[in-house]
């Protein structure tokens, strides 16, 4: 389902716009109105964050958002039954740290399948850590989207491009999930360098919040990732996060 | 550098354990260290330089103490291994004084560690006072609270301590803020890890650092001991301490390792930080190892008296030894230990760490199990001024 949303984007010559939710955030409630709302706002993609305790990989945002939604009794499960009860017509990627997806047991992906995912995104298991695991991922019903970062070097680049599937989710800087006032300066030289070895769509996330952003990006990439500005927007109101996910779409479709 | 990191390759694993489950952002980074900490063993100009500075500096080898009175008690010769009269007073010197030469090497200015007790975020702030770096130390806000005494000999060296008031406060959360530092900073920082956790080469490079516990203790044991210990014991939060006294020994097959965990309130409650007694594998910190965790797969807080022992997750290689059979991992309660605290102190002379007080508190509990010619080896990790003021709150000083 990534595979036919990214070439029917293309054929359209459109820029994905892939929004960041963490589920049930900032209540159950709220959290299922808000990716209704994202995917009538215009998202192409959602990534259903799964709450974990020790996000090392996530800025104060998104570890608040997860900690709230964990004190609400939030599981792996339990953004699979939210997933199954939005009935959304996007394709929805399962963003998660491994260790809940371990603990969810072997059929996790076909259950995930069931409840209506397309893609699963493992923030702690790079290329080559764990090639067991991985083919695992692999092989199962979902299309496994792997992550580069601003220090992966070309070499690994084409490993995780061989490895991937649906889009690659190119991290934009160093550092955790959250809103930056500048983009990297070193950006345009890694989408580059990543789209010489891979034929998957890119998409660009970590640090882009703005419409301004989104544009300057969109330009670059085939798509963007926003997570932190979404959260923060949601957690004061279901409302926001969709009038800024409008602003987003907006600007994303100024590019040409 | 490798295509697919050298560090993920099944040698750095400890059997099922271990391994590098960490964000893309750092696997070169870890590259770096994999291959720079191997560059830097095969040169003599850096082994000696270690080699100079833990025994000028650091004041090894520490010394091998019998412990006459506790061991009319027990019935067995018991023999203390003294880290607790290294140069900041615990074994954690070993390790950051031989990273940070390594950072050093590497031309890194800007360190950062994660400490619990405070031990080797000391360590840490020391070496980089006399090396010339700047030191960042994560610690838990509630672990500050505890440890007082700690925070303000890193900030007199130096050292910023930032409090980290995530989630409980302590070890584990200091541990996932410093390896945020290091995601957005790892182009110019080094991260000293204390402990034999975190993702490879850090397990093993800390075992190799502080595998000179058991080195020298092995060489002391024949010539004072005239024999091999029977028992060697040492407590377990992390794993360093234990790892490095038991690493000389893993090969002689009649010695016996064992590593006791903190049980806290009791390995019947939830307030306990028994990992390798009472948890199951899972991923935390760029490892695979056991864990305590509820069914979902997150982490549970750990709870101890001991800051040290505080943490939810044990060294990978503690996981393996555990599986294999060649370790035993036991647990000694919050009350035990304390007791335990009071009773080497009166016996000995010897003001033990909370964390040392829990090996302490399981040879005394098991007082008769040895014959009087079955030495038993205790890895004294660290001294106890730190934990005064805490020991002295609780109602026990009172017997």
């Amino acid at each position: 389902m990534l595979n036919e949303r990214f070439s029917s984007l293309r054929a359209a010559g459109r820029r994905a716009l892939v929004c960041y939710v963490t589920a049930g955030h900032p209540d159950r409630a709220r959290s299922l109105e808000l990716i209704r709302g994202l995917e009538d706002a215009g998202a192409d993609v959602l990534e259903i964050g799964v709450p974990f305790s020790d996000p090392v990989a996530d800025g104060p945002v998104i570890q608040s958002s997860s900690q709230t939604a964990l004190e609400q009794g939030m599981t792996l499960d339990g953004a699979l039954e939210l997933i199954a009860e939005a009935k959304l017509r996007i394709p929805v990627v399962l963003f998660s740290y491994l260790n809940p997806i371990i603990a969810a047991g072997p059929d996790v992906l076909v259950r995930a399948k069931r409840a209506g995912v397309s893609g699963v995104l493992v923030t702690d298991l790079p290329v080559g850590a764990d090639p067991e695991r991985e083919a695992w991922f692999g092989a199962g019903p979902l299309d496994f989207v792997r992550l580069v970062a601003p220090t992966t070097p070309r070499d690994r680049m084409e490993l995780i491009a061989k490895h991937g599937r649906g889009f690659v989710y190119l991290i934009s800087r160093l550092g955790v999930t959250g809103m930056q006032a500048e983009l990297a300066k070193s950006l345009p030289a890694s989408i580059e360098t990543l789209r010489s070895v891979c034929s998957l769509p890119i998409c660009v996330g970590f640090g882009i919040s703005t419409p301004e952003q989104a544009k300057t990006v969109g330009a670059l990439a085939d798509g963007i990732v926003v997570g932190s500005a979404i959260v923060q927007a949601a957690g004061r109101s279901v409302n926001e996060a969709v009038v800024l996910t409008r602003s987003l779409r907006a600007a994303l479709d100024e590019v040409k | 550098m490798s295509t697919v990191s050298a560090a993920a390759e099944i040698s750095d694993r400890f059997g099922a354990f271990g391994g590098q489950y960490v964000p893309e952002t750092l696997i070169p980074a870890l590259d770096a260290l994999t291959e720079a900490y191997a560059d830097a063993m095969r040169d003599p100009a850096f082994t000696k330089s270690l080699h100079d500075a833990l025994t000028h500096y650091a004041g090894r080898p520490s010394p091998l103490s019998d412990a006459p009175r506790w061991s009319e008690k027990i019935g067995a010769p018991i023999w203390l291994k003294r880290e607790d009269l290294n140069h900041t007073g615990a074994h954690k010197i070993n390790n950051a004084l031989a990273q940070g030469l390594l950072a050093q090497r590497m031309g890194k200015k800007r360190i950062i560690a994660e400490t619990g007790a405070g031990q080797h975020g000391v360590a840490t702030a020391t070496v980089c006072a006399r090396l010339g770096l700047e030191c960042v130390v994560y610690m838990g806000e509630e672990d500050m609270r505890r440890q007082t005494l700690n925070v303000f000999r890193m900030r007199m060296m130096g050292a910023t301590v930032v409090a980290v008031t995530s989630g409980t406060r302590t070890l584990k959360d200091a541990t996932s803020e410093a390896i945020r530092d290091w995601v957005g900073t790892c182009e110019e920082s080094y991260y000293i890890i204390g402990s034999v956790v975190g993702p490879a080469p850090y397990p093993r490079m800390v075992r190799d650092f502080q595998a000179i516990i058991g080195t020298e203790a092995r060489a002391q044991m024949l010539e004072r001991a005239g024999a091999l210990p029977r028992t060697v014991v040492a407590c377990v939060g992390g794993g360093s301490n234990a790892i490095g006294i038991f690493h000389a020994f893993v090969g002689d097959k009649n010695v016996e390792l064992v590593g006791v965990e903190a049980a806290g309130h009791g390995l019947d409650t939830p307030q306990h930080a028994a990992s390798l007694s009472k948890g199951r594998p899972g991923v935390l910190h760029g490892a695979m190892s056991y864990l305590l965790q509820d069914e979902h797969g997150q982490i549970h807080p750990a709870h101890s008296i001991s800051a040290g022992l505080d943490y939810p997750g044990v060294g990978p290689e503690h996981s393996h030894l555990r599986d294999s059979g060649r370790a035993t991992y036991v647990s000694i309660t919050d009350d035990q230990a304390l007791r335990a605290f009071h009773m080497l102190a009166r016996l000995e002379g010897v003001i033990p760490a909370l964390e040392t007080a829990h090996a302490i508190a399981w040879i005394d509990a098991n007082a008769g199990r040895w014959k009087s010619d079955e030495p038993v080896l205790l890895c004294v990790s660290g001294r106890g001024d730190k934990d005064v003021a805490q020991v002295a709150e609780t109602r026990i000083l009172t017997e």
